[in-house]
């Protein structure tokens, strides 16, 4: 190519590096139409005019990784087998430790049971305690009044498109732009947006917006964190408890009474400690990168609902220039948000422990659903 | 060892179980959605009129469009069998798509805090009936995928399962429509 930038490829549209004669994607030869690859070339017409170009993503584009054309439904589902895999591993951590800890005290099966018995009774507390107290927490009101109607409207239609019940519409008095979903079944579900949002985005936008939220909804993704939270947190309370009793009350007691054998006893206690020491660091890496399918999930699925992925991509870069703050926002409730309140504009979004994916990269995700391959 | 026949049936029957509620649960799914397109097409006549009332007033010169609309509605009303009606209701649209149109030449008439609304409530009513739409068409191709593959499908055909069609426009909607720009 003589171009020397990025030549896109004629027939898909795809990215290639300099310098190469055929499209990596589609095996189109790139050097027949020198001179038209240039980036135009890739980006079809009303591209720009549509998600509005900003600054911090012209500058971000150049790292992200070039994807192919994305189906809605392809991409669901991948995600779907992905949070899934990550939960499996979770669970065998979790387990892991509780035999590890209990062959250290002479008996693994009990400490599997043990474990068990721990999970469930944290996973009940958090059931039932949980989800409800999110809304006062962020000052939400309910979305009554005439000023509301196309709030209302939005929500019902992507319900609607859903195919769950239309869920509670509130409103959170902030300026900056944000949304979230809660509420552990699609019954009883609770959809609110801040002000800063509704005035800045179109009703396009908008749509996409709810759609994302209804898409934890209909997904269950509420139960999904709450199910991961419990996790984490009863790995790191059994490797607490193991690492403190594990230096003073342990010798005296299995030595004695239990009496278990003695040498296999030893390699568990060895194992046991390594996995109090990383365990919980892996489950809470685990945690935030279910956290981070879940968001492409729904995503993908709020593509599904609307049929229009450049809507959410455009709300989600609104979002990115024009600050995502909520009032109140803090660490436990994060995760709930459409776009993380508490890191949106930290460089290193993508890092092991943030619970969002950096939203470039859901913009780009989003673009490819809607037909632009090139990042 | 003499609990594993014992056991493989009892997880074949639970399968079976599974997968025929599975395939009754879409099919109800099915049914339920068309119902919901009724819905919001229903809504959608029982707010033509308070548009019309609320417009024509300020629109005295347009007694034409107004009409048009209208006819349109009560056509959509009368009109039988779901072809006719898939027809009827897509010149309906059209209508109130130039209704809208000739709206944005009264200032008057966009300022007015009743027709805004109204205009808002029909957009979400047009957009509730193509969501149902594809809600529709979307529950069919779960279901009609459910009794085409392995193993769902022998269910599906012992029992009877049909498939089931999906909602389809008039080819005349699918032209592009023309714009006259002047």
């Amino acid at each position: 190519m003589t171009g020397g930038s990025a030549p896109a490829c004629p027939k898909c549209g795809a990215v290639n590096r300099p310098g190469t004669d055929i499209c990596y994607l589609c095996r189109e030869p790139l050097g027949g139409r020198a001179g038209t690859g240039d980036a135009a070339a890739a980006t079809p017409p009303g591209a720009n005019a549509f998600v509005g170009d900003s600054g911090a993503l012209a500058e971000a584009r150049p790292t992200l990784r070039p994807i192919p054309m994305l189906l809605f439904t392809e991409a669901a589902r991948h995600n779907v087998r992905m949070s899934a895999m990550l939960f499996v591993l979770l669970f065998l951590v979790f387990f892991l430790l509780g035999t590890a800890i209990g062959g250290a005290y002479g008996d693994p099966r009990t400490g599997l049971g043990l474990s068990f018995v721990l999970y469930a009774i944290l996973g009940a507390t958090a059931y039932f305690s949980g989800s409800s107290i999110v809304l006062p927490i962020h000052g939400a009101k309910e979305a009554a009044g005439e000023e509301h109607r196309q709030l209302r409207n939005v929500v019902e239609e992507m319900a609607i498109a859903a195919g769950v019940p239309p869920p509670k519409v509130y409103v959170i008095p902030a300026e900056g732009m944000n949304a979230f979903a809660a509420g552990r079944r699609p019954e009883e579900a609770c959809v609110a947006v801040t002000t800063g949002l509704l005035a800045r985005l179109n009703r396009e936008e908008l749509q996409g917006v709810v759609a994302h939220e209804l898409a934890h909804v209909k997904s269950r993704d509420t139960l999904y964190n709450v199910c991961a939270a419990v996790l984490v947190g009863a790995v790191a309370l059994l490797s607490d408890m193991f690492l403190r009793g594990a230096f003073w009350g342990r010798r005296g007691r299995s030595s004695g009474s239990r009496g278990g054998g003695g040498r296999g006893n030893a390699a568990f206690f060895v194992l046991a400690l390594l996995l109090a020491v990383l365990a919980p660091m892996a489950a809470k890496i685990l945690q935030m990168s279910i956290s981070r399918q879940r968001e492409y999930h729904a995503d993908a699925a709020a593509a599904g609902f609307t049929r229009n992925p450049l809507g959410l991509a455009s709300a989600l870069a609104k979002i990115t220039t024009g600050g995502a703050q909520v009032p109140g926002e803090n660490r436990g409730t994060q995760h709930l948000f459409i776009v993380n309140p508490l890191r949106v504009f930290d460089a290193d979004a993508s890092a092991l422990m943030s619970t969002h994916p950096p939203t470039e990269e859901r913009i780009q995700r989003l673009r490819a659903m809607g037909g632009f391959s090139a990042g | 060892m003499a609990y594993i026949p014992l056991v493989l049936v009892v997880v074949l029957i639970g399968w079976f179980v599974a997968a025929y509620n599975k395939l009754v649960r879409f099919r109800n799914q099915i049914k339920n959605a068309w119902h919901q397109i009724d819905v919001q097409l229903k809504r959608r006549y029982d707010l033509i009129p308070n548009l019309v009332e609320v417009v024509k007033d300020y629109m005295s010169y347009e007694q034409e469009t107004l009409t048009k609309v209208i006819e349109a509605r009560g056509a959509a009303l009368s009109a039988k069998g779901p072809a006719a009606q898939a027809k009827a209701e897509g010149i309906l649209t059209e209508t109130l798509k130039s209704l809208f149109a000739v709206v944005e030449n009264y200032p008057e008439l966009k300022a007015n805090r009743n027709v805004a609304s109204l205009q808002e409530e029909l957009t979400g009513t047009e957009n509730k009936i193509s969501f149902a739409r594809q809600f529709y068409n979307d529950s069919v191709m779960t279901y009609n995928n459910a009794i085409q593959s392995i193993p769902t499908n022998f269910i599906a055909s012992f029992f009877n399962f049909a498939q089931e069609a999906y909602f389809e426009i008039e080819p005349e909607s699918r032209a592009v429509p023309k714009a006259n720009l002047r």
